[in-house]
């Protein structure tokens, strides 16, 4: 074994562009995905036309609400680029300057204020299919948190109004008198005025005074707690029920590293047992000179320890931006180690599959690539029948237990290390099995 | 003398093709056997088996893979190592026990000394199968099974070639090579085997098929042809 492995160290040695490739591919190809995950999608770029008249307000009982107000909501969403007319919004769009158009017609608050009818947005948009799709959730979801934003600061000036005309005081900038009494006071001035008064239909009438008075002001407090409510009628509280919650950035640079040790592993592996073959050295060893496994194990070893090296570098690389913890060291280790065996054993038996080394490296390749990204769709981003079947995928390649083993091993997450660690040593076992099969029935 | 190589009732299929069937024959130490016949005759599939890289159907062979040095008809040889460098490694995988030393002897029995640092993808044809049949002698096995081992050669190194083959067979290596080249079967082999789909046709000295062919005179290239002719007539269903 140790001299196969020197001889294929070697030959790797010789090859500085195959070396280059194979390191630089998929570390250039991890980074773009991991950058692709950590960072959310970006704002949408929209081009907004405010058609109101500057200074428009909103009335709402006592106080006015500024449109100016809402527009700014929309912009904090938006990539917002602000254009003065419809026209100049729509040339925009067609030449792709922006994604869409918002426009906001000047008749929005009068429409607003009616309290009859709702005021209407135009939303102009252009793109293909899957860029009309985008654009419009994205849009739809901006322009709720807007809505959300002003309709709050609408509730805030009618609670206010409200709070106003229970307690009194002086309403003057509304044309009441100064001095006003609040509702809420109503009922004990009455009260007093009641106790000096005789029974008789002029006290009878009072107290019914009262008694309106008390149940209004009870009713407008309620209604005031309704209006809050209803601002946000749900509030979310998030507990997560098993392990660690993963930032995203750091789950990136885990899938980054997963995705280069299995490129390597594999492409390596797959590589290395076909050359044998294609250099017709495999029946010149096979003849008693090396044994079908040793031949497997060396091959593991040279692509699986190659994998695993580039894998660790790249992880001690990213710690020095990203915060991780090296207290859990010896687990990287194992979950590295145990993705790298179980990437090998795939490999090789996808080198023994193919026979020639492009066709190994083809076949590996178009392997790999899908099930990293089969692994990486959530649940709940498609039909549950199709996630049933990416998930028997999963578990069957070892990609996925890989990357939940090297998530567990960096960042604690749940599913527990144990069990991937486990599921990789049974899968690497399986692959190998199946490629020393393969092997033997080629003789 | 005892038989060193024993070759008993082999048959293997293709799919369809039944590349060998029931082949038995026996080997000396210091015997020379060419098997000769035409292509696709079976020749390659019969020493492949005798070398261990490929199983049988049926049939046994002895002795065991690991006492018989191999030269197959497509060198095989990693492209990317020096000549030293493949010698070596296959060297220290058959436990030859020193080495460099059977490297040296070997590159100079060869010729290849001037030519050991140089990568085996960088070789002529010819150099190339020389290295390919060094690989097979390294080891010093007690029999020696060469698929067509002078093909690719100059008419010089061919006159090398089988010096030193008849050297190691004086010495009691039991050798047994395929060619089309009938004069050296003539010339170099005590025994020759030929073999036509799969079958096993003449198993004799080179001058008993001469013999059974009077109107190829002397020319036993001309005695086989005249001979396969007569078998396929005696058997148009092969
Ligand atoms: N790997 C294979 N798969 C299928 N058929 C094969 C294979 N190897 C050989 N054969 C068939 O077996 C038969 C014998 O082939 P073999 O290579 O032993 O012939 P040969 O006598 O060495 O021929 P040549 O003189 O051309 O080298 C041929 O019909 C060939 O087509
Ligand atoms: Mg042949």
């Amino acid at each position: 074994m140790r001299w196969l492995l020197t001889k294929d160290l070697r030959i790797l040695g010789r090859s500085r562009l195959l070396v280059a490739l194979l390191v630089v591919y998929p570390v250039v190809i991890a980074l773009l995905i991991g950058l692709a995950l950590s960072r959310g999608p970006g704002r949408p770029r929209v081009a907004v036309v405010d058609e109101t008249p500057p200074g428009e307000t909103v009335q709402v009982g006592t106080e006015r609400v500024e449109v100016h107000r809402y527009v700014q909501q929309l912009f904090d969403q938006l990539d917002a680029i602000e254009v003065p007319t419809r026209e100049q919004a729509v040339a925009k769009v067609r030449s792709g300057g922006a994604l869409a158009a918002v426009v906001i017609p000047p008749n929005i608050v009068t429409k607003a204020s009616s309290g009859t009818e709702q005021g209407e947005l135009e939303l102009i948009y252009n793109g293909d299919a899957l860029e009309q799709s985008l654009v419009q959730s994205q849009l739809s979801s901006a322009l709720a948190e807007a809505n959300l934003g002003f309709s709050k600061q609408i509730q805030d000036v009618a609670a206010q109004a409200i709070d106003q005309l229970l307690k009194g005081g002086n309403l003057s900038e509304i044309g009441a008198p100064a001095d006003l009494v609040g509702l809420e006071q109503i009922p004990a001035l009455l009260a007093r005025v009641i106790a000096h008064q005789r029974p008789g239909p002029d006290r009878d009438a009072l107290q019914r005074v009262a008694t309106f008075a008390d149940f209004a002001a009870q009713n407008l407090t309620l209604s005031k707690r309704v209006l809050a409510s209803v601002g946000q009628p749900i509030k979310v509280r998030s507990t997560l029920l098993h392990g660690r919650r993963t930032p995203l950035d750091t789950f990136a640079v885990v899938v980054a590293v997963s995705i280069s040790l299995m490129f390597i592993s594999v492409l390596l592996a797959a590589g290395a047992i076909a050359l044998e073959r294609e250099e017709h050295a495999l029946h010149r060893l096979l003849r008693g000179l090396v044994r079908v496994r040793v031949l497997l194990a060396e091959k593991c070893a040279l692509a699986g320890g190659c994998g695993f090296v580039v894998a660790l570098a790249m992880l001690a690389g990213v710690g020095a931006f990203v915060p991780l913890r090296w207290g859990r060291f010896p687990l990287w280790l194992a979950a590295l180690a145990l993705g790298a065996a179980a990437f090998a054993a795939l490999g090789v038996a996808i080198g023994v599959l193919a026979r020639e080394v492009r066709a190994a490296s083809l076949l590996a390749f178009l392997l790999s690539l899908p099930l990293a990204f089969l692994a990486l769709v959530p649940r709940g981003a498609v039909a549950r029948g199709i996630y049933d079947s990416i998930n028997v995928i999963s578990f069957v390649f070892p990609y996925k237990a890989a990357l939940q083993a090297l998530d567990a091993a960096v960042n604690g997450s749940a599913p527990a290390i144990g069990g991937s660690l486990a599921h990789l040593a049974v899968l690497a076992l399986a692959f190998s099995v199946l490629a020393g099969a393969g092997l033997a029935r080629s003789r | 003398m005892s038989a060193v190589l024993e070759v008993e009732g082999v048959g293997k299929r293709y799919g369809a093709v039944q590349a060998l069937a029931d082949v038995s024959f026996s080997t000396d130490a210091g015997e020379v056997v060419a098997v000769i016949g035409p292509n696709g005759a079976g020749k390659t599939t019969l020493l492949s088996i005798i070398a261990g890289s490929l199983a049988a159907d049926s049939g046994d062979v002895r002795p065991a893979p690991e006492r018989v040095g191999w030269a197959p008809q497509q060198a095989a040889l990693y492209a990317r190592l020096t000549v030293a460098e493949n010698l070596e490694l296959f060297a220290r995988l058959e436990r030859v026990p020193d080495p460099r030393a059977a490297v040296a002897a070997m590159l100079a029995q060869t010729e290849l000394t001037e030519r050991s640092g140089t990568l085996v993808g960088e070789l002529s044809g010819g150099n190339r199968q020389r290295v390919n049949v060094a690989l097979a002698l390294i080891a010093q096995p007690p029999v020696l099974a060469l698929d067509e081992p002078s093909a690719a050669l100059d008419p010089a190194q061919r006159e090398r070639l089988w010096r030193f083959v008849s050297g190691l067979a004086a010495r009691g290596t039991a050798i047994v090579f395929s060619t089309h080249n009938v004069n050296e079967a003539q010339r170099y082999a005590q025994r020759a085997i030929v073999l036509a789909d799969g079958r096993m046709l003449f198993d004799g000295t080179p001058d008993a098929l001469l013999a059974a062919q009077p109107e190829a005179g002397a020319d036993l290239e001309r005695a086989l042809v005249l001979f396969l002719e007569a078998r396929a007539r005696a058997a148009p269903a092969g």
